[in-house]
């Protein structure tokens, strides 16, 4: 008789745990062929608010890092998800990607995060500004994280999607609440796996599966959340959370904004610029 | 003659007179009416609707100006189209260049006509339009004429291409300079642009109009419609502008926000502030009074980068706070043409109500106030300076922006409490902080989460250098290399 295999329970990731939903809700992640993969957490608002909590408190000491530290650590990212490279293959294959497909998809989401770690110490040297200015200061402009990032991450492709809008984000210091893709689920919630096993603080990517149109109005209203990268938005839920940032001036990067995936300005996006002067005397 | 009073080692200040200096407005003409300001000519308004501009030193009517309609502003919108794609935008860039330093020029030729006209309109000294103001509008236009034809420099692998047309909404207490922030990095970028200066501040903005014919800029390119919230709104809500930019009041910010939900239109938000101004033990003392004073009076407060929110280390917060009185002592309040005006007069009626509303809402709340026994003038809009020792957090005058000469004082034991009770804000727009320390300037700078941090000095402001806010203080930033990203397509390749 062939041994019973052990399936596993995806759950949320918040502060660094895995927890299902305090709302005690599941929903089906289903494959190509209609099949259940998975029950996943269905996250609440509870969770969101946990998840935004839990962000905040990550930002001074994910962001006082040195650009240095933060770029090993993302690269050590991309470590050990090319260590973990079959487990998302199958999990991409089960949702309809091909062998070469989901290989592909791997690759480019493992090459992506480290081309991203690499601007950890850099982003500040294109960005940041000495100002010439017309008098006697020393003066200089610098960007800085703008603080917790909702991310919505796209629906489709279920890894590369998510590593490619994540990344950005966390270079100059920012951390994340990721709305994970509602169809493609698995994925995103291996890559928390990774995540905890690369040196990343707890908290500085919070991870919630789920419905995203309950999800979204409450990520968009939330007065502690900065910014919201809207990329895996339907139109509509754009419109929402353009509509809830007006609540605290959130910075909203639309999904018609879209550029090429890996360029510095998607990191730009992301950073407020902070100019400080200082006489120049004797 | 005026009075004035000279800081004596005791309390009470020593009365010494001075004699008026006034500027002169003969070098100023205003027309009894003006009309917008559309495709190069100056028109009446198809809504048929006037406002009177006011000197709010006097109270006088300076003139009557047209208040811009729906129909109004789809011909600005319209114009600033059509220039957009028959001139402007094809023009070459070195062309434009060439256009933009020609204002340049012309601003510093007609620099006194302006700050005159400027401090007669909205109320500021003359000592600042002329010596601040002014200068710095010249500076802006000089600046960004020289980005024209640098842009593919400007940020590695972007490929620089305008937005189109620009709607700029600005406000009243900079009215000459937030034009500048405003309509030269937008033509320098390749935009035209329809501009809607302040209902209360409108009459150098259409001096800048004209002043723009004169300089042969092509009709379309400039586009000025004035009016108040209303004329605002529909040129922000426009289904023809590509980009919109605002400098004003968060409230207003917000709505702005909200109204353009649904769309891709650029946005670019400059908003309120609640400036903390630090002042540690060992600070350059009398320096840093100067600097919190300036901070806090400079154009009557009306400043959304005002150090309002005076932190000062409790070692030295009874010393600082006795100097600070005996130089508030000494300010010159009053007639604004005057040229040794320290504090001119608040730009409006309703905002003087709102100052008033605050300053009574911080006597209420149990802070103690105090203000020189100054003589205001009897007719005009005009405020004491005023100093509110014993402010807790929680009170209305340590979180609202009041925007006027009112100080908030609060006290603070160490460094980390000073950044704590710095950020504790919805506002990041400015921070001052005063120390002989080098490392702790750099500490705090790192920590202070606010656009522009002045250490040891406070209001600087420049072209080259970047400015903008955090949090509910907006996002976007105005001056240097990053003021072009407001007006370019961000597309690489």
């Amino acid at each position: 008789m062939s041994r019973v295999g052990v399936k596993k329970t995806y759950k949320l990731y918040i502060g660094g745990q895995f927890p299902r939903s305090e709302s005690g809700r599941s929903y089906p992640a289903l494959g190509s062929d209609g099949d259940v993969l998975a029950r996943v957490s269905r996250g609440s608002r509870k969770d969101l608010r946990e998840a935004v909590r839990s962000s905040r408190s990550a930002v001074d000491g994910w962001s006082g890092r040195t650009g240095y530290n933060r770029g090993q650590v993302l690269y050590r990212i991309a470590e050990t998800l090319e260590d973990r490279a079959g487990t998302f293959v199958d999990q991409l294959m089960a949702t309809g990607s091909t062998k070469k497909q989901a290989g592909d998809e791997v690759a480019a989401s493992v090459d992506r995060m480290v081309w991203y770690a690499g601007w950890a110490d850099k982003f500040a040297q294109i960005y940041g500004n000495l100002n010439p200015v017309a008098g006697p200061f020393f003066n200089i402009s610098a960007p800085e994280p703008t603080g917790v990032v909702g991310v919505v991450a796209p629906e489709e492709p279920g890894l590369l999607g998510l590593v490619s809008r994540l990344a950005p984000v966390l270079v100059p210091g920012n951390t994340a609440v990721v709305l994970a893709s509602q169809a493609m689920p698995m994925p995103a919630i291996t890559f928390t796996e990774v995540l905890e096993t690369s040196d990343l603080p707890g908290g500085v990517v919070n991870v919630l599966t789920g419905h995203k149109d309950e999800l979204i109005p409450w990520l968009a209203d939330h007065m502690d959340v900065n910014a919201v990268d809207a990329g895996g938005a339907t139109p509509e839920q754009a419109f929402r959370i353009q509509e809830g940032a007006v609540h605290n001036v959130k910075r909203v990067v639309l999904p018609e904004a879209n550029g090429p995936a890996q360029s510095p300005y998607r990191i730009a996006a992301f950073t407020e610029t902070k100019t400080v002067w200082h006489p120049k005397g004797m | 003659m005026a009075i004035t009073r000279i800081p004596s080692t005791t309390h009470e200040p020593l009365l010494w007179e001075y004699a008026d200096s006034k500027e002169s407005t003969d070098v100023v003409e205003i027309d009894d009416r003006y009309g917008l300001y559309i495709d190069g000519e100056f028109r009446s308004p198809r809504s048929r609707s006037h406002f009177t501009t006011v000197n709010p030193a006097t109270e006088e009517p300076l003139a009557t100006v047209a208040e811009a309609g729906k129909a109004d502003v789809d011909d600005a919108v319209a114009a600033a189209r059509a220039a957009y794609e028959d001139v402007w935008g094809p023009m070459s860039p070195p062309e434009r260049a060439k256009y933009i330093f020609r204002i340049a020029r012309m601003i510093q030729e007609r620099s006194r006509e302006l700050a005159v006209l400027e401090t007669l309109d909205g109320g500021k000294p003359i000592k600042e339009s002329r010596d601040v103001d002014l200068p710095l509008v010249a500076g802006h236009f000089f600046y960004y004429a020289g980005w024209a034809d640098k842009l593919e420099y400007a940020f590695p692998g972007i490929r620089p291409r305008p937005l189109g047309v620009a709607g700029q909404v600005i406000p009243w207490n900079f009215p000459m300079l937030m034009l500048a922030w405003k309509v030269a990095p937008a033509l320098a970028a390749g935009n035209t642009v329809v501009l809607k200066p302040a209902e209360t501040t409108p009459l150098t903005a259409l001096a800048f109009a004209r002043l723009t014919e004169e300089a042969g800029l092509p009709p379309g390119v400039l586009n000025v419609v004035t009016g108040a919230g209303e004329t605002g709104s529909l040129v922000v809500a426009h289904d023809d502008v590509d980009k919109v930019a605002f400098t004003g009041s968060t409230a207003v910010g917000k709505l702005i926000q909200r109204q353009l939900a649904g769309t891709t239109k650029k946005l670019t938000l400059e908003l309120g502030g609640k400036g903390a101004h630090l002042i540690f033990e060992d600070a350059p003392l009398d320096q840093a009074v100067e600097g919190v004073i300036n901070g806090i009076f400079f154009n009557q407060g009306h400043v959304c980068c005002a150090g309002s929110r005076l932190l000062v280390e409790e070692s030295v917060h009874d010393r600082f706070v006795d100097k600070l009185k005996r130089r508030l002592s000494t300010l010159r309040v009053g007639d604004p043409m005057d040229k040794n005006t320290d504090v001119g007069a608040i730009n409006s009626k309703e905002q003087l109500d709102r100052i008033s509303d605050l300053v009574e809402s911080g006597r209420s709340e149990g802070a103690e106030m105090f203000q020189p026994d100054c003589e205001l003038p009897q007719r005009g809009f005009f405020f004491r300076p005023t100093l509110f020792t014993g402010v807790s957090q929680s009170h209305r005058i340590a979180q609202e922006e009041i925007f006027g000469p009112v100080l908030s004082i609060l006290s603070f034991r160490t460094p980390e409490e000073a950044v704590e009770k710095a950020n504790n804000t919805p506002y990041g727009l400015s921070a001052g902080v005063w120390t002989s320390k080098g490392s702790r300037i750099l500490w705090m700078a790192d920590r202070l989460r606010a656009g522009v941090v002045w250490a040891n000095t406070f209001n600087k402001f420049d072209p080259a250098s970047p400015f903008g806010g955090y949090k509910e203080s907006g996002f976007g930033r105005e001056g240097g290399r990053h003021g072009l990203l407001a007006y370019m397509d961000w597309s690489e390749g």
